[in-house]
């Protein structure tokens, strides 16, 4: 069970409280008439799915009914910042394959 | 290949069995493969089967990480069936049952195959008309069904609560008789010894980490125990279906989320059938062993993570006692997750890449057993002929950028 922080409550609550509203960061196109079919599709199905660190978006939807972002580890399941959805992230994945390397800092 | 028999049975008993042959070699890989199959779970080591079998492809090595079938394979709830609502997912699924049915003579391995027959419980009105136009969908397409009464379903299950006071109310079934189980690891080890009898090399305990490419083609793999050549490179890796792909610098369409399963306590046979529900998100059978074996849903959000979160199995456990009065005091022996690859239209992606020699068949999600024969028969095909094979062409990567997407979330959703 995630306990995740909720940035507009200020508080830890359970995760049932929370539903998963998909990767964090990904901007609808500005222009989407201009777009080709691979790009258009690349919007709208393709994610990073990544193993290890992770920013996605979360709906309080028991609560506040707000959203906001989270950086996750998905193996190790560590929660490590909650932000605004107009906020960078405070921690990011090291370059490059971030994938490949997940399992080490999850050594512990 | 040493044929199983009742013969060889009664031989091998003057000797106390202790003179079987082994089900397949453990060979050193060599330096340079016609095609290398990456994960040697069931998709992958039937796809093996086939290549070697049908398109006479020998010179095949199947790489796995850990042990033959110790992923997913070994997770999941081992549900057969093909009752999906589009022409294509119905086609494929089909296709499989077919091969199922003399899977166990074809393998000469019993993969304990058992048509028990498949219930999809309706609590709605509105699950019953979904359930109709399924139904009546695969009955066009020449899959048996029907819609049954509850009154129907209380003669095939007298365990289920069809009382109308019942929290579920059952309004009807979708009853598919020859759906079923077959046993996961046999499948798993059938295709296995199938395989290495025909000269594929099967080698566990060497996990791939990078694809090494020249001039946009693949020409072989990086592991940890060094670099294995290949003309081509079948990727069958299902959770980590993603993670293989950015190495050949790839994006898929899927998201890796666990799907769990829990089993009970042996007990002695209460129910002969399979009954799943997609309203409350659950589904259940009863082991050969004696076991339920139970299939909770996934979790809402990605995790690599082989385990799941609590609320998931509270759910579904709830929903079983509900459903299974008799059931409430049976006490659950283990837990586990399995990690599945979503897609967005809860169909597999089997596909050529842009990557030359690169071939991957992934996101089966959350119900890829039901498939296994299927999906290595019309890969195999692909990967041999560099081609999509009919039954494979609408489930190939371009229908993400074509829009021609096949929604099986109604079929597919949750119950496997």
């Amino acid at each position: 069970m995630l306990h995740i922080y909720c940035p507009f409550c200020r508080e830890e609550r359970d995760e049932e409280e929370f539903s998963y509203a998909g990767e964090a960061h990904i901007q609808r196109p500005l222009d989407p008439e201009s777009l080709s079919d691979e790009e258009w599709g690349d919007y709208l199905f393709f994610r990073t799915n990544a193993k290890g660190i992770h920013h996605e978006m979360w709906y309080h939807i028991a609560g506040c009914r707000r959203y906001f972002n989270v950086t996750r580890d998905t193996l190790s399941y560590q929660i490590l910042e909650s932000y605004l959805i107009s906020q960078q992230p405070g921690v990011r994945a090291k370059q490059t394959a971030s994938a490949e390397q997940g399992e080490q800092p999850n050594a512990n | 290949m040493k044929k199983y028999s009742v013969f060889n049975l009664f031989t091998n008993a003057l000797s106390y069995h202790e003179n079987w042959q082994r089900a397949w070699r453990s060979p050193k890989p060599k330096s340079d493969y016609d095609v290398v199959i990456v994960g040697g779970g069931g998709h992958g080591l039937a796809t093996a089967y086939y290549l070697a079998k049908v398109h006479g492809v020998t010179n095949v090595a199947v790489v796995e990480k850990g042990y033959l079938g110790g992923g997913n394979t070994a997770r999941n709830t081992t549900i057969v069936r093909s009752n999906y609502l589009w022409d294509e997912a119905a086609a494929l699924y089909e296709f499989a049952l077919k091969l199922w049915e003399d899977l166990s003579q074809e393998l000469n391995f019993n993969v304990m195959f058992s048509q028990r027959g498949v219930l999809n419980l309706g609590h709605t009105l509105q699950d019953m008309r979904d359930i109709e136009r399924r139904v009546n969908a695969n009955r066009l397409n020449g899959i048996d069904g029907e819609v049954l009464t509850p009154q129907q379903i209380q003669e095939i299950v007298p365990l289920l609560n069809c009382s109308p006071s019942s929290r579920y109310p059952v309004l009807g079934a979708s009853w598919q008789p020859r759906g079923g189980t077959a046993r996961h690891d046999a499948v798993a080890w059938g295709y296995a010894r199938g395989a290495d009898s025909y000269g594929v090399d099967l080698i566990q305990q060497t996990e791939v980490t990078g694809i090494r490419r020249e001039n946009g083609a693949v020409v072989g793999v990086e592991t940890n125990k060094g670099f294995i050549g290949a003309r081509k490179v079948a990727c069958v890796t299902a959770g980590n279906s993603g993670v293989v792909a950015a190495m050949a610098g790839l994006r898929l369409p899927v998201e890796s989320r666990p799907l769990q399963a829990l089993v009970s306590e042996p007990l002695k046979p209460c129910l002969d059938t399979v009954v799943m529900s997609n309203a409350v998100h659950g589904y259940i059978s009863q082991s050969d062993k004696g076991d339920l074996v139970i299939g909770a849903g996934v979790d809402g959000y990605n995790g690599y993570g082989q385990r799941g979160s609590f609320n998931v199995v509270e759910h579904t456990v709830q929903a079983i006692c509900e459903l299974f009065p008799a059931f409430s005091r049976v006490r659950m022996n283990r837990q586990w997750g399995g990690i599945v690859d979503t897609c967005p239209d809860a169909c597999p992606i089997i596909s050529k890449t842009s990557v030359d020699g690169l071939f991957f068949n992934c996101g089966w999600g959350t119900g890829g057993f039901k498939a296994t024969p299927g999906s290595g028969y019309v890969f195999a095909d692909t990967v041999a002929n560099n081609r999509p094979h009919p039954l494979a062409k609408p489930f190939a990567l371009d229908r993400f950028y074509s829009g021609a997407l096949i929604d099986e979330h109604g079929a597919a959703g949750v119950a496997h």
